[in-house]
Parts: C-alpha cells; structure tokens; sequence
C-alpha cells in the first residue's frame, strides 16, 4: 500500500515537473536558434544591443524603484500607525489593501483614464511627466497587498509600543521614531516586498499600454509580434529577473530567522 | 475593538481629548488619499459610469448592451477558459501538493516545490506566453521533437495554442503552482491523529481520504477555486502577447475598447468593467468567506 502510494507520488511529481520544466526548457533552447544551423547566443547579443531594450528596461527598473520608494512611505508610516494608534481599523486597512487582487487592473487603469484626461480637474496624461506619476500610483496600489502583508507581518515580530514609549522617553519625534527605528527593524520584511513589487512592475503590461509609457512590457509585446527568435530571449530575462527576486525574498527571510535566533 | 479603545481612552479625555482624536486619526490620512485617489474612486467612477449616460443620466442601456451577442461571447468564454483553469489548477496542484507533502517523497523536494510555485506564479504575463510559443507553437520544441522523433504533427491533430485549450493550457502555468502555495500549508494542518484515528478504527486509505481529509480540505478547496477564478478572469497579458486579439476574452474585448473607442460607445465600456469586477468580487467574497471557515480546522 505504502510503496504503490510513494510510486504514485513520483509519478504525479514527474508528470509535474514535466510540464513545468518542459517551456522553460523550450524557451531556453527557441532562444538558441537564431542563427541557421548551430546554437548561439545572436538572439540575445540583438537584445542587448538595441537601444530600445536599454531604454524601455532602463525605464522600468527605474519606475520599480520609484514605486517600491511610494511604495514604503505609504504603507511603513500606516501599518505602523495603525498597530500602535488604530488597531480597531486593522480589518478595514487590510480589506482596502487587498481591493488591487479583486478589482482587475485593466479596469482600474480605465478608471486612471477617465479621471485623469486632459479634461478633468487633474489632467495626469496632460503630461509625460505626470503620466510617469499616475503610473508609478498605479503600480503602488498593484504592490499594495504584497507591500502592506509583507510589513505587517515584519511590524507583527517587534515589540512596537515598547520601542515606541522608549524612543519617545528618550526625546525621538515621530520622524525619527519612523526612519531610525521601526524601518531598521522591519527592513528585511520591507526588502521582500521590494522584491515582489519589483518583479511586479518589471513585467506589467496593461497600465503601461494604456498609458502609453515606453516600459519594459509593451517592448516585450512588441518584439513578440515582430520579431521570432528574440522575445524567448527576452522571456529568458525576464524568468531570470522573477526567479532573482525570488531568491532574494528567500534569503532575505532566511537572514530574518538567523537574526532572531541569536537575539 | 473600536468601543474597547474608546473605552481606553476616556481616563484622559477631559485633558485632551480636543485636540487628541483628531490627530490619531490623521496617521492614516496619506494612506486614505492615496487609496480613494489611485484604487476607490477610479473604481466608482467606472461602477456609476456603467449606470450613466453620455449626460450624466440614469439608465439601464449600458448593461444591456452587454447582451450583444460579441459581448456575451466574449464574457463566455471568459468564464470557460477562468472556471477550467481554475478547476485543473486546483485538482492538480492539490495532486502535486499531496504527492510531495503526504506522498513519501524526500523531503527535499517539497522545499524545491514550493520555492519553484513561488517564482512560477509569479511568472505570468508577456514571458509566459514567450516560452509557451517557443515550447508548443508550431515550431516549438516539443512541436518539433514529436515530429522528428515520433513522426507526430502536433498541429495536423487540430492541436492550436491560440485557442480555448491552448490558453488553458497556458494559465494553468501559473494556476497550478498557486493552488500549492495555499493548499499545501493546508495540508500541513491534517493532524498525523487524524489518520491513525481513522486507522485504528479500520479505515483504508481511500476512506480516510473520502471522509476525513476531503472534507476539512473543502473549503480551503472552493476557496482556492474561487480564487484561481479572479486570477484567471482579469489576466490580460499572457493572453494578449500568446494570442494577439483573436482570441476574443473580456479582458481583451475591454483593452480594445479603451484604446480605440471600438464599440463606437465608451459608456459601454464602462458596463464591460462592471461586468468583470460583479465577476471577480463575487469569487472573491467566496474565497474570503471560505477562507475563515477552513481556517478553524488550521489551529
């Protein structure tokens, strides 16, 4: 019984890894074949070297950096606020934070577009400028729910009302109380949803189209539909990029653990 | 919680209290802005548009234009492709979760699973229709292995990646490994008593499945479902980058609308977006509600 239950299990586990592996093995080897004949690394030397790859991921990876900034100083100050001032609004911040995984993004930047026309009180897409910081919003409310869970969970671990009463005893405002002791001691927490939100902006599609900004996934959808042997190579990036953050997250989590243990 | 905190704070009410409870609830004012600029409102502007005409009047003509017959399409098979992949994600990521977790695998690979879940649900979008086009498009790897080595043409079988099966073959790539991330911690809580419980009293293993573990697992199971609906139901990308816009989906129905105004009437655009957040809300309240009973079994 035992034996015929652990041949099942390895047989699921390998249709799995069959089926997960198999694209992943299929993209690395389609982005081989841009030369005729043998293997080669022509279709990623193409990538790198067209400027349009440089500028569009230039761009995202600076959007991503602006968001996860937005990002900490909007949900850092709240869910630290909110645990120490407010807890009876906990359920209703967590319920707000958690809207981006209900409300489809694409509807969401439908509304970014009717709001914020040329024609309204706040005319965001008037401008380059202000386009860049509706999307950047944008993007900080897809990150919020992984942001705001991955902080509270990090605020759950310290003991914030004790630090707090004895910053504020040793004269700290609530600026200082903020950025020199709660953000050094959530820091690992925060790094993991500087992360996540990272491989989040990096591969976003929708609200970049739409607000027609050149970043990193309309570039990506364009190569698809123009060129063969380039967007694998771009799909070979991008799973390094996600697969990075991951990694990051781990060990950042791992380093977590070993602090506190020797605490 | 609220009256508790109140309660707290009487004792030094006659001291402060003018300028106190003001300025506790004013640590959340940038948070509040920013949500009712950039998530609530966009939000409600779309809900009342759907409910407007182009003057700003009441009426019902926007959601009944979701009755054409394109728009009824596009829903349908928006939902086909959400509920298929929903239930295959759930049914084999809980396959793969229970083989790992339950199944007498080396316990490294349960660490490997889920680490490999985690960046795999992540990976969804423009990369991943990238790699499925590379794997299974006509002149994909495995699309090209079956023919040279089994004489199989993959695509003379009517096998098409831009097709019904072909997405749901797609979202199942990230689909799945969600399931194991929220199923397998679930997993984790049947207690080791249950099943000798059940043993001793003479169960097999099928009926300790049947009548013990299935049962506790139901409502983390629909919920999960009901959330694999949402995920699949407002993926955009994969399925604009894999299928170009002939394949006709909700999603990409309403992405058409906003950029070119192709249903000749933006309010009807606004019904779309209503349509899709009635749909993900409802799963999501499902997920939430299920969520807290299946919890109870976790303690």
């Amino acid at each position: 019984m035992i034996r015929s239950s652990r041949l099942w299990s390895w047989i699921a586990f390998a249709l799995g890894a069959a089926y997960f592996l198999l694209p992943l093995a299929g993209m690395f080897e389609f982005s081989l074949r841009a030369r005729r004949g043998e293997y080669s690394f022509q279709a990623y030397q193409n990538v790198l070297g067209d400027p349009q790859f440089l500028a569009t991921f230039g761009y995202s990876v600076l959007m991503a950096g602006f968001t996860i900034v937005l990002g900490v100083l909007i949900v850092a100050p709240t869910a630290f606020w909110v645990r120490l001032k407010l807890p009876g609004l906990r359920p209703v911040i967590e319920f707000v934070t958690l809207l981006p995984l209900v409300i489809p993004p694409i509807v969401i930047v439908f509304g970014y577009i009717r709001l914020y026309n040329t024609s309204s009180w706040l005319p965001m897409t008037g401008s380059a400028l202000g386009t860049d910081i509706l999307l950047m919003c944008g993007y900080a409310t897809l990150s919020l729910p992984y942001m705001y869970r991955a902080v509270d969970t990090g605020l759950r671990t310290i003991d914030i009302r004790t630090l707090t009463e004895a910053a504020q005893s040793l004269g700290a405002g609530w600026i200082t109380i903020l950025g020199r002791l709660i953000l050094p001691n959530v820091f690992v927490a925060v790094m993991s949803g500087a992360f996540l939100t990272f491989a989040i902006v990096i591969g976003e599609y929708v609200f970049a189209a739409l607000l027609n900004r050149p970043a990193f996934g309309p570039y990506m959808v364009w190569m698809g539909s123009n060129k063969a042997y380039e967007p694998a190579a771009l799909a070979v990036i991008a799973f390094s990029i996600t697969w990075a953050c991951m990694a990051l997250i781990q060990l950042a989590t791992r380093f977590q653990k070993f602090t506190k243990a020797s605490r | 919680m609220t009256d508790l905190s109140l309660a707290h704070a009487k004792p030094d009410a006659p001291r402060r209290a003018p300028l106190r409870l003001p300025l506790v609830w004013l640590g959340v004012l940038p948070f509040a802005i920013f949500a009712l600029l950039f998530l609530v409102w966009p939000t409600l502007h779309i809900v009342l548009g759907a409910f407007q005409t182009p003057e700003g009047g009441f009426t019902l003509r926007n959601l009944a234009g979701l009755m054409a017959p394109q728009i009824v399409g596009a829903f349908w098979i928006s939902i086909k492709v959400s509920v298929m992949t929903a239930a295959l994600g759930c049914v084999i990521g809980f396959v793969l979760a229970a083989a790992v977790t339950r199944g007498g695998l080396p316990a490294g690979l349960r660490d490997t699973m889920l680490t490999f879940s985690g960046v795999a649900s992540n990976f969804a979008g423009v990369p991943l229709a990238f790699a499925f086009i590379a794997t299974l498009g006509r002149l994909g790897l495995v699309t090209v292995l079956l023919r040279d080595w089994f004489g199989i043409n993959l695509y003379a079988t009517g096998f098409n990646l831009i097709s019904f099966a072909g997405l749901t073959l797609v979202y199942l790539y990230f689909q799945i490994p969600l399931m194991i991330l929220i199923i397998t911690p679930a997993l984790d809580g049947l207690k080791r008593e249950w099943r000798e419980a059940a043993t001793s009293l003479g169960a097999s293993g099928v009926q300790y499945w049947r009548m013990v573990a299935l049962p506790v697992l139901w409502p983390s199971f629909l919920g999960t479902f009901a959330l694999l609906f949402a995920n699949a139901f407002g993926a955009v990308a994969t399925a604009m980058a894999l299928t170009g816009s002939s394949l006709s989906i909700v999603p990409i129905i309403l992405f058409a609308q906003i950029r070119g105004d192709v249903l000749q009437d933006p309010h009807l655009g606004y019904a779309i977006a209503f349509g899709m957040i009635v749909l993900t809300g409802i799963a999501n309240l499902v997920y939430i509600v299920l969520r807290t009973r299946a919890e109870r079994w976790l303690k």
